[in-house]
């Protein structure tokens, strides 16, 4: 069997998003791999490393040229090929499933590990609308997983707590913190990546036509009081604090 | 139409059902606006969905005891598809952003995920959304059939609206779920659920251990009548279980007021609690980031400041 990990470059948490004409602008941000997406990366190595009967394990990265370097990195960690799908275009993530969907296919991928949320965009989207398109089942928020044969076992994030499930592949599998920590790529083998496959495919082979258009982007920033109170007598500080919360924000009663 | 998901819990129908009826409202979207509740056993439900919709439709049924992903969407696909609904709006919880895409494929709409505002502009809907770890505000807009997740928290529940709405029985046609529950561990808190709290009151590292957490954090949050938060550190550490945690990888809150007790405001907690109305910190380091988005600060000892606030607030 085959498993698609999804990967995609974002800038780093601590980067500062500048926005330009409306549209946000990463020049000179710090990128990096998105995190939940490197869980996807890690669990799929663990998986073959835990003797599951694994071929292949292949990431896939939509969208600009700097998504490259998120392949790299999983090529680095330890994945066999990566494929790249360039373009500069913005698509919404349920369009964007239908490369996932044809690629996953084209690779006889039965198992697709996805970030659980992703840090640029926000969204939680394109791990389901991949399953949809697929017709198949979906664990979204997993932090613990385990493969025996086609059967999937392990524990995921609901709305009020957390589930123990079982599942038969094929499946989609998005991630949560928790699942795994994440190798890092050690220099011999980001030097044996240079030299894996990374494929480039024409975006326009996959037929994509967006149905969301951005219209503006801005930073909206919500004035602050930053009013400050002298911690040194706690007894008045704490008095003070709730009078403000009471009688200026009125916030508590 | 304008279809709206239910959520409800324990047999009451969830503010976040009521914030998704206000969202159908301002959307400046035509037609009756009509509550679908899915679930069994939910008669008292679909009678206080009523109250605030044009219709109800309502599919009482065995299979719906339990939520699943491809059962939901199914469900809500076929209604729409009946019922020729212009735009879905379903709750953007954890189940809702996992269900809605699937939703929006099956009917080839295009999805407008976690919404903050709706507007129309000419035909194409419009809708506000958190990026970039919701440090960036984008508009984004889509024309003809849309599905739509609505963030919690970000609009007023609705009020009634004249009469009550008509009720009525749907019938479906439902897959049966592919995935196989095989054990729930419901995280109980007797406190008020931290995505419905007016106010929160969150614990970071700085409280110093986890009979600290319970005897400030917990202790201020009862005296408050709050729900109780705590940051990623706290949860890894495995001082609070991971139902409390606020931030990217845990709940995204927007209370009245939202207290950080010893909590430094690393990015990723920011993008959880960032748009509460109020923001109240404490802690000992004035370098904090917390202290950049605070309304009202104290720097110093939580040791103090906090017994001295859980006394003076138990008056």
């Amino acid at each position: 069997m085959n498993i698609l990990t999804l990967v995609r470059q974002v800038p780093d948490a601590e980067a500062r998003v500048k926005i330009n004409a409306q549209q946000v602008d990463l020049d000179g941000a710090t990128l990096v791999i998105d995190g939940m997406d490197e869980y996807g990366v890690e669990e799929a190595l663990r998986l073959r490393e835990s003797g599951a009967p694994i071929e292949q394990i292949i990431a896939l990265a939509i969208g600009p040229k700097r998504n490259e370097d998120a392949l790299r990195t999983a090529l680095a960690m330890g994945v066999d090929r990566a494929i790249h799908v360039e373009t500069d275009e913005k698509f919404d993530a349920v369009t964007l499933s239908r490369v996932v969907a044809q690629v996953a296919q084209a690779e006889n991928a039965t198992l697709i590990l996805a970030g659980g949320q992703e840090a640029d965009w926000d969204s939680q989207a394109l791990g389901a609308a991949s399953a949809e398109r697929l017709g198949w089942p979906q664990l979204t928020w997993t932090n613990e997983l385990k493969l025996d044969g086609d059967t999937l076992t392990g524990r995921h994030d609901v709305d009020d707590g957390n589930e123990s499930f079982r599942a038969t592949l094929p499946a989609v599998v998005t991630t949560q913190q928790g699942l795994n920590e994440p190798r890092y790529p050690t220099l011999p083998n980001i030097m044996k990546a240079k030299k894996k496959e990374l494929r480039k495919d024409d975006p326009a082979t996959y037929g994509l036509t967006g149905k969301v258009r951005t219209v503006n982007a801005e930073i909206q920033t919500r004035a602050r009081l930053n009013t400050m109170i002298d911690g040194k007598d706690a007894q008045a500080a704490a008095q003070q604090l709730l009078d403000l919360l009471r009688n200026e924000a009125k916030v508590i009663a | 139409m304008i279809l709206i998901v239910a959520e409800h819990t324990a047999g009451k129908l969830a503010k976040a059902t009521l914030e998704m009826v206000t969202a159908a409202r301002e959307s400046g979207r035509e037609g009756p606006i009509t509550l679908l509740v899915l679930g069994q056993n939910v008669a008292a439900v679909a009678t206080e969905a009523a109250a605030v919709a044009d219709q109800v439709l309502v599919a009482d049924l065995p299979g719906l005891a339990t939520y699943n992903a491809e059962v939901w969407a199914a469900a809500t696909t076929q209604i729409a598809q009946e019922g020729e609904a212009h735009t879905v709006i379903i709750g953007g919880s954890r189940s809702g952003r996992e269900y809605a895409p699937r939703v929006a494929v099956k009917l080839d709409a295009a999805y407008l995920e976690d919404a903050t505002k709706l507007s129309s502009n000419g035909a194409a809907l419009q809708a506000q959304r958190y990026t970039y770890l919701a440090r960036v505000t984008e508009t984004v807009e889509a024309d003809g059939l849309v599905v739509v997740t609505v963030k919690p928290g970000s609009f007023a529940p609705a009020a009634p609206a004249g009469a009550a709405g008509e009720q009525y029985d749907v019938e479906l046609t439902l897959p049966a779920p592919r995935v196989e529950v095989t054990g729930k561990s419901v995280e109980k808190s007797s406190r008020v659920a931290l995505t419905e709290a007016d106010v929160i009151v969150t614990g970071g590292r700085g409280v110093g251990s986890p009979e600290n957490f319970s005897r400030y954090v917990e202790a201020l949050a009862d005296n408050l009548g709050a729900g109780v938060g705590a940051t990623r550190a706290v949860v890894d550490a495995g001082w609070r279980p991971y139902a409390e945690q606020v931030g990217q990888t845990g709940k995204t809150v927007q209370p009245k007021a939202y207290i950080a007790l010893g909590v430094s405001g690393a990015v990723q907690h920011l993008s959880g609690m960032g748009k509460s109305k109020n923001i109240i910190a404490i802690n000992k380091d004035a370098e904090a980031p917390i202290f950049k988005v605070a309304d009202y600060g104290i720097v110093g000892d939580i040791n103090e400041i906090v017994p001295a606030l859980i006394e003076a607030s138990r008056k």
